[in-house]
């Protein structure tokens, strides 16, 4: 995919419908050790042991619409196409983790790509049911968002209602912009 | 056209050929799957350079009538296992996507 967002978003797509309520999501940039980490947890309802092995096949699916299943198959191809890793753990019932690595510098590595927009929209539409835990670190900068700690001030409004989700959009920008100290 | 009037007239090799009766319609060119995923047609010929079995799975989710891996790239083993398995043609040649798609062209694909 042209960016790597696109490719957390299938990811936790794949955590909504696997029935979690709380995902975590970890971005790591430390460009000068040529890393960027992604990790992934869900504590949704897990992949059996036999399927996982095969779980990056794209003709292995839980889809009954059609054969073909590409959303850890692409993520892994993405990493591995520039000398990344890909790994995924998953126990049954317990949930899934996701971990990938790309070579930071590597041309062929997809951008980042618009995480904000992304986070927002997921907490737009499933911020209700679903909580989401992201850290992301650049150098030795980070920050962390917790849609709980927000939620316990929210006093029973929505965190899906338009002045939280656009609070939410602009305390992720404040972050970032902290965390990049304008070299990103 | 269908796919094997195309393959000695663009000396392409064929590494599956499974369904050589399709029939072509139109071509795409594109290396991001995901955009092929998107855009590409049924029955287009699809270019690229990319020989992992994810190829063949898009090839079969998009309906195209053929691949054709371009500048002597190979397909790995899988993505020949599998379409065999499902039916996908897979083709070779060791000219650019570029060259190739000019000789589509030609022939009004």
């Amino acid at each position: 995919m042209r960016e790597l967002t696109l490719h957390i978003l299938d990811i936790i797509e794949n955590s909504r419908e696997a029935g979690a309520d709380l995902i975590k999501l970890k971005i790591f940039e430390q460009p000068e050790q040529d890393s960027l980490k992604i990790f992934l947890k869900d504590n949704g309802s897990g992949i059996d042991e036999d399927k996982l092995e095969d779980i990056t096949n794209p003709f292995v699916t839980t889809r009954t619409t059609r054969e073909v299943g590409l959303g850890l198959s692409l993520f892994k191809q993405a990493a591995e196409r520039c000398g990344g890793n890909f790994y995924i753990k998953s126990e049954k019932g317990k949930g899934t983790e996701v971990m990938v690595e790309f070579p930071y510098n590597h041309i062929d590595r997809a951008p980042l790509g618009d995480i904000i927009t992304t986070i927002i929209s997921f907490i737009a539409v499933n911020g209700d049911s679903i909580d989401l835990i992201y850290r992301h670190k650049f150098k030795n900068r980070e920050f962390c968002f917790d849609s709980r700690e927000v939620k316990k001030e929210l006093d029973g409004i929505s965190i899906q209602s338009k002045e939280i989700i656009s609070w939410i959009k602009n305390y992720l920008k404040d972050s970032f912009a902290e965390i990049y100290g304008g070299e990103n | 056209m269908k796919v094997k009037d195309l393959i000695d007239e663009l000396e392409l090799e064929v590494i599956a050929g499974p369904d050589l009766d399709r029939e072509v319609s139109g071509v795409y060119c594109g290396d991001l799957l995901s955009n092929v995923m998107a855009n590409a047609k049924k029955d287009n010929i699809w270019l690229t350079v990319q020989g992992h079995q994810n190829t063949t799975a898009v090839a079969l989710l998009v309906d195209v009538s053929a691949v054709i891996i371009v500048e002597g790239f190979d397909f790995d083993e899988a993505a020949v296992k599998k379409a065999y398995q499902k039916g996908v043609n897979l083709l070779k040649s060791k000219e650019t996507a570029y060259e190739i798609a000019c000789k589509l062209c030609e022939r009004n694909l």
